[in-house]
């Protein structure tokens, strides 16, 4: 199958970016180079293509009711202007995505969602709508979505995109015409997300170019996202890995009247999960990688690799991995098996890098 | 455009063998070094390790990606750049002086399958 194009790919390959499939659609995975872009993303500002992720937007009736029964968070409540974070889930707590919601007004609720999930999503959420009064617009391609982060981000909006955003807190957006502005972002550092047309999002895109602000690809992204502990569908969550064995549970309300898979989710939470997401630092430099086999000092299979990396801000070899949880205590010594060799390392916190948000 | 020096093999999976005698010094071209960005981390083998021409005997790692080195020859290891250990970084700065193994050839005959820095140079452009 083909895969699709942002509406911004002419401009990449004119800028000479490595470009490789990612959910369906050829992506910039980096232009100078990871370690440039990750460091201008973490010292002054970097901008990312990021229109492969999927919108949807849900209003009618029962939109806020249909919204809380299939999302963890809780809408309830939410002001309009507000940003949640949560997933789908199955019935038995196996995520479908992880996504953000955002509430428009009373009714309407714009949800974004994983590229590589766009088409699995919009099936789950039309099957899940029966008996609600609601209608359902899948708009991934009425949107083009700009990704621009780091410390200088605030500053870059309103001086080089005559964007004033100055006044939106962390997880808040707001609408200027169809473009959506948020304080949003993949990176642990303060940033944006505009969503607007693809010609919107060209002239966005010529004016940072122009102004001199870094592309970056989704190569930085993933090393960005890693070092503050974020998750990727895939990885770190996915049908199998739950958000209470994620370490998530904070987007999970359980207190909520209902939604899909909530009696799972607290029968894991009450239990405890018999897996769970931990950060592995190795002594060495030597790079755990998704899939690679968790032991036990002894040798013990425990557990895989969800992604890992010789990190670009702390220069540590760390990785997430899922781990039988009676290992998961911190500073428990642990080692990883990467290609011949086993490596020793120990249990710590799987955020690596502070994050840096504007709150 | 990568480098590519005269004198030297090439393997197709981007590594060239200096020879001096029976000893040949292993290392990634630097297209390979290119193609992978950053490095950072070079997983050596062991002095006295053998290795066989086809076989990995270790490999190099970019941020993104872990790839194997492949040894083009077959041999005895006699020593390993172990500044690799603190610099991976040297690879990028010039693959051809920083060396990873250096083999004891057992059967230079293998040499005649590799491609001179002519071939190689086209073998690249493809």
């Amino acid at each position: 199958m083909e895969n699709k194009r942002t509406c911004l790919y002419d401009k990449h390959v004119a800028l000479g970016a490595l470009m490789s499939p990612f959910g369906g659609f050829d992506m910039p995975i980096q232009y100078r180079g990871i370690v440039d872009e990750h460091q201008a993303v973490r010292t002054a500002c970097g901008v990312f293509d990021v229109s492969h992720m999927g919108e949807v937007l849900i209003t009618g009736n029962d939109a806020e009711r249909y919204v809380n029964h299939i999302f963890t968070n809780n809408v309830v409540g939410m002001p309009a202007g507000k940003i949640l974070y949560g997933m789908m889930c199955y019935e038995n707590g196996g995520v479908v995505d992880d996504l953000l919601v955002y509430k428009m007004d009373g009714q309407r609720f714009f949800l974004v969602i994983n590229a590589a999930n766009i088409d699995k999503d919009w099936a789950w959420i039309q099957e899940q709508a029966k008996g609600y009064d609601v209608v359902l617009e899948h708009q991934s391609d009425l949107y083009g979505e700009l990704a621009v982060q780091g410390p200088q981000a605030e500053a870059v909006m309103e001086e080089v995109l005559g964007i004033a955003c100055k006044e939106l807190t962390f997880y808040t957006f707001k609408q200027i015409g169809d473009v959506i502005v948020s304080r949003t972002g993949y990176t642990g550092e303060d940033g944006f997300e505009i969503y607007a047309t693809p010609q919107y999002i060209n002239e966005c895109w010529d004016k940072l170019m122009a102004a001199g602000v870094q592309p970056c690809g989704l190569g930085c992204r993933d090393t960005l996202r890693f070092e503050v502990g974020l998750p990727l569908y895939g990885d770190e969550l996915s049908q199998d890995i739950t958000p209470i064995m994620a370490g998530l549970g904070i987007f999970v309300k359980l207190d909520k009247e209902e939604f899909i898979g909530k009696e799972a989710l607290a029968q894991q939470k009450a239990e405890g999960p018999k897996q769970k997401l931990v950060g592995i630092e190795l002594a060495d430099k030597a790079i755990p990688r998704h899939g690679y086999t968790v032991l036990t000092p002894e040798g013990e299979a425990i557990g895989e690799v969800t992604t890992g990396y010789h990190t670009i801000s702390t220069d540590k070899s760390v990785c997430m991995a899922l781990i039988d949880s009676a290992y998961a205590k911190l500073d428990t010594p642990l080692a990883v098996q990467i290609r011949k060799k086993v490596f020793p390392g120990k249990v710590v916190k799987k955020q690596f890098y502070n994050k840096n948000y504007k709150k | 455009m990568a480098k590519v020096i005269e004198g030297l093999y090439y393997s197709e999976s981007h590594e060239y063998v200096r020879v001096e005698g029976d000893v040949a010094y292993i290392g990634i071209t630097d297209y390979a070094q290119h193609a992978l960005g950053n490095v950072v981390y070079v997983d050596l083998p062991e002095v006295d390790d053998e290795v066989e021409a086809g076989e990995e005997f270790g490999a190099v790692e970019s941020v993104k990606a872990a790839s194997d080195i492949i040894s083009p020859v077959s041999g005895t290891i006699i020593e390993v750049n172990e500044a690799l250990d603190d610099q991976p970084e040297l690879l990028n700065e010039d693959a051809y002086e920083n060396w990873i193994i250096k083999v004891e050839l057992s059967d230079k005959s293998e040499l005649d399958s590799l491609m001179d820095a002519k071939a190689y140079e086209a073998f690249c452009e493809k």
